[in-house]
């Protein structure tokens, strides 16, 4: 494993080094090499005996998708072109997703003191043809993948059960539920830093027009 | 059901959201202790967690595990500066009970409450949601968490603004982002991959 990769959410976000979101980032190393080391054990793994690239590559895509995260979707569909040659798989997954489309959380509660907060919502399977066109393994992996991005409180055995019938193994059901539920880590710290980013910039532009502001007033004052 | 997935058909499942101390049993096979190898040790970081069925499932996968729990404990644990101790906890629980995760959300409220002194406002929080008033800090970081745990995330200017107006700086806001963040990987890992159970029910 490398750890010499571009760091993925500097490049999704576009940081540069030395700017105010690097500075910031820096000040938790641990954290930062870390978010960056689970991306390359997903992404940049060694063993893909049980979950191949392409298959990692392309529920990110889905995953990414479901967030509505462009450039966080630029940066995963380069990568899967570059793992995949069939040409329609991202358009596949683009047409899976906009299928897909929800806002979570949402579900059925399994407690019982809790069904009053159930939430109906979609829950997606892939129509026949795109399931054909991705292979079964795929198709069932990205319902799954559905499953956790926007109605966790709904998972089951039976739902891991699926996966297993469809060619999964139980390590590639867990690489495949690490990899689902760290880009849901990933693209809320992406999302999150952003507007920190966007907030600081405010600030900045704030202090610097109340300071113009200040000086303005001195000079009519002189 | 095939053999690699464990059914509980009789199990002390808990009915709402709890501060009490839960179990949690695995619906696949981890690996048994005696098997594991380096690799998997290595990724298990503390060789303590050996002797948990969630970690050592997770060890079938080693690499992410290991970058997984180093991540975690430097969100929750790395307190020099930042965010107290407490308010990380906090924004843990507020996103458990957001997804649902009554496993995850117990262990956190737990830590909340011990570091913070506020069983009640906890208590509260489990209990009527991650909008419950907690007072004017704490709403900002539960209101923060419970909008990044949407999909597609909810966070907007004016949680960061209200987290800047109770005083938190840059890297205390950052911290509230990463551990709340954090939390949506954590709640769809335990929610996913087995279930609470009660121990020690009265």
């Amino acid at each position: 494993m490398s750890t010499t990769k571009p760091d993925a959410v500097d490049t999704i976000l576009g940081i540069n080094p030395g700017s105010p979101l690097d500075v910031l980032r820096h000040r938790r190393p641990i954290t930062r090499d870390n978010t960056q080391s689970s991306y390359v054990a997903l992404f940049h793994a060694e063993h893909l005996e049980d979950a191949s690239l392409t298959e990692r590559t392309a529920v990110a895509v889905f995953v990414v998708l479901l967030h509505g995260n462009q450039a966080a979707a630029a940066f995963y569909s380069e990568a899967l072109e570059a793992s995949d040659l069939n040409p329609d798989l991202v358009a596949l997954l683009h047409e899976a997703a906009a299928a897909g489309a929800a806002q979570g959380p949402y579900g059925e509660y399994r407690e019982p003191g809790l069904r009053s907060e159930d939430r109906p919502g979609l829950r997606w399977s892939a129509e026949p043809k795109l399931a054909e066109a991705l292979g079964e393994k795929l198709a069932v992996a990205l319902e799954h993948a559905h499953l956790l991005v926007f109605r966790p409180r709904e998972a089951s055995p039976d739902a891991l059960d699926a996966l297993v019938r469809a060619g999964w193994s139980t390590t590639g059901i867990v690489t495949l539920s690490q990899l689902v539920a760290f880009l849901t880590y990933q693209l809320r710290v992406i999302a999150g830093l952003e507007l920190l980013a966007g907030n600081a910039a405010q600030e900045t532009s704030s202090t610097f027009a109340a300071a113009v502001e200040g000086a303005q007033t001195v000079r009519i004052n002189a | 059901m095939t053999d690699e997935v464990v059914n509980y058909a009789a199990l002390n499942r808990p009915e709402v959201f709890t501060q009490e101390q839960l179990g949690w049993v695995p619906w696949l096979h981890a690996p048994a202790v005696e098997d594991l190898s380096d690799r998997q040790y290595e990724g298990l970081v503390d060789r303590s967690r050996a002797s948990s069925d969630y970690f050592r499932l997770l060890a079938r996968d080693p690499d992410i595990l290991g970058a997984r729990t180093r991540t975690d404990k430097d969100i929750f644990y790395n307190t020099k500066e930042g965010l107290p101790r407490a308010e990380r906890e906090l924004a843990a629980a507020a996103t458990s009970r957001e997804n649902g995760c009554v496993f995850c959300a117990s262990v956190h409220a737990r830590f909340a409450s011990h570091y913070s002194g506020r069983q009640d406002d906890i208590q509260r929080l489990l209990d009527e949601g991650a909008s419950a008033d907690l007072g004017p800090r704490w709403n900002a970081i539960a209101s923060a968490a419970k909008a990044l745990a949407q999909t597609p995330p909810q966070l907007k200017a004016e949680h960061i603004r209200a987290l800047k107006l109770e005083g938190l700086d840059a890297l205390e806001v950052s911290d509230v982002i990463h551990g709340a963040a954090f939390f949506n990987w954590a709640n769809r890992l335990m929610l996913s991959l087995g279930e609470p159970e009660e121990t020690n029910r009265h």
